[in-house]
């Protein structure tokens, strides 16, 4: 049966397309996606604080190679392929190597709703997958240029409120506990699925207007914006298993490494590479792969992890 | 109308996401003060329709003299106009308190 969440995506972009007037104020989409990146941060912190640091490290590490070498392979396709300038063929890259936290939130729900369990530490492999493409793709743009202004971009991404309000959740839940924040359950764990709902819609009406985008920039990014989500859910469906994850959270992976930012890379790359065109990354990454996974992906990948768990898979 | 009452009123639409990086140049090119105000229109770089974060757009105000902001138009003109979407004019306004300009 499909979730009603994903219902409420439809309903978004369904309005969208009819161009009705229906918008959620600015001020409530803010409001929504803070509760959902906090709630996220807190089940995460809440987990980190059950085992040790040192077990992860592997983990940790690999994810960080990863994030590094997905914008690697996008890059030269999009520049060859694609046929797209420099910047915009970096810019593109590294929205695709870095992950969307609603696209997390939505696998997290569908895991939940098909009982399927996985690693909770999962939000911090969100936060370290979220950096790193950031870097590669302002090198790939720029080269190894000595006016970069490394610090203007370190403060963008740490201070943008992706990164804060994650960071800020996993120490929160860490320091907190698991008794320290039933008293906070209500909010932010009980009232997951309403506001991820509510998030869902706006997120349909905001790739509704992408997707009428989509004419002006060709077929290539919705090629592009598909066949680079399935690889890299292969790529991250077969870290999973090698770092020894359970089906649930193998497919977790491959659904982050799937996933393309729409947040944190877009405000980095707007300081940093501003002659890249925002409209390119951005349709690609809200009109194409955002909805893609949404509707077909997760499920798709879930299914890949359970084979390839059943094929490899102690 | 008394010249010495006269200042310009500096207007820049632009980006939310300068916001940050251009009252500190403001300043140091002599702004005295400025208004924000969240705005949202069309123009050639399409809908900035303040959906969310990357579409939004903002509205500075600024009075000050003419030198000033001359000084600022060809700053911003120089840093920003290639690659964001940025529109700046001027006109004169009479001032009740010129010495706060």
């Amino acid at each position: 049966m499909i979730d009603p969440i994903i219902l409420f995506f439809i309903l978004g972009i369904v309005a969208g397309l009819a161009r009705s007037e229906l918008r959620l104020p600015a001020q409530i989409y803010d409001f929504v996606s803070i509760l959902l990146l906090l709630s996220i941060g807190l089940k995460g912190g809440v987990e980190l604080a059950k085992q040790p640091f040192g077990a992860l490290a592997p983990q940790v590490l690999a994810v960080l190679l990863m994030g590094l070498s997905l914008p690697l392979v996008a890059f030269p396709v999009l520049r060859y392929l694609g046929r797209f300038k420099r910047a915009d063929a970096a810019s593109i890259a590294a929205h695709y190597g870095s992950v969307s936290v609603g696209t997390y939130a939505v696998a997290a729900a569908y895991m939940a709703s098909n009982g399927v369990s996985f690693e909770e530490h999962m939000p911090l492999l969100l936060v370290i997958l979220e950096i790193p493409a950031i870097v590669v793709g302002i090198l790939l743009a720029r080269g190894l240029r000595r006016d970069m202004q490394w610090g203007l971009v370190t403060h963008e991404i740490f201070a943008g409120k992706g990164i804060m309000l994650l960071l800020g959740g996993l120490v929160i839940g860490w320091v907190a506990g698991p008794e320290g924040l039933v008293p906070l359950e209500p909010l932010f764990i009980d009232l997951f699925k309403g506001i991820l709902a509510l998030f869902l819609l706006e997120m349909g009406l905001i790739a509704a207007s992408r997707i009428s985008a989509l004419r002006y920039h060709g077929p290539f990014l919705v090629v592009f914006g598909i066949g680079m989500s399935l690889f890299s859910a292969v790529v991250g469906a077969g870290l999973g298993v090698a770092l020894g994850l359970s089906p649930g959270g193998t497919a977790m992976l491959a659904t982050l490494a799937a996933s393309a930012s729409y947040i944190a890379v877009p405000a980095a790359m707007r300081i940093s590479v501003p002659e890249a065109n925002p409209t390119l990354s951005l349709t690609a990454s809200l009109g194409v792969t955002f909805p893609f996974n949404v509707l077909i992906g997760i499920p798709l990948y879930y299914e890949m992890s359970l084979r390839i768990h059943s094929a490899f898979g102690a | 109308m008394n010249d010495n009452n006269t200042r310009t009123l500096l207007t820049i639409i632009t980006e939310a996401s300068l916001e940050g990086r251009l009252l500190p140049e403001l300043e140091k090119l002599g702004a005295q003060g400025y208004t924000i105000t969240d705005a949202r229109g069309k123009g050639s770089r399409g809908a900035r329709d303040a959906d969310w974060d990357a579409d939004s757009n903002i509205r500075i105000e600024v009075i000050c003299s003419r030198a000033i902001a001359e000084a600022i138009t060809a700053r911003l003109q120089e840093k920003y106009y290639d690659n964001f979407a940025m529109i700046i004019f001027s006109h004169d306004v009479s001032v009740l308190r010129p010495e706060k300009f």
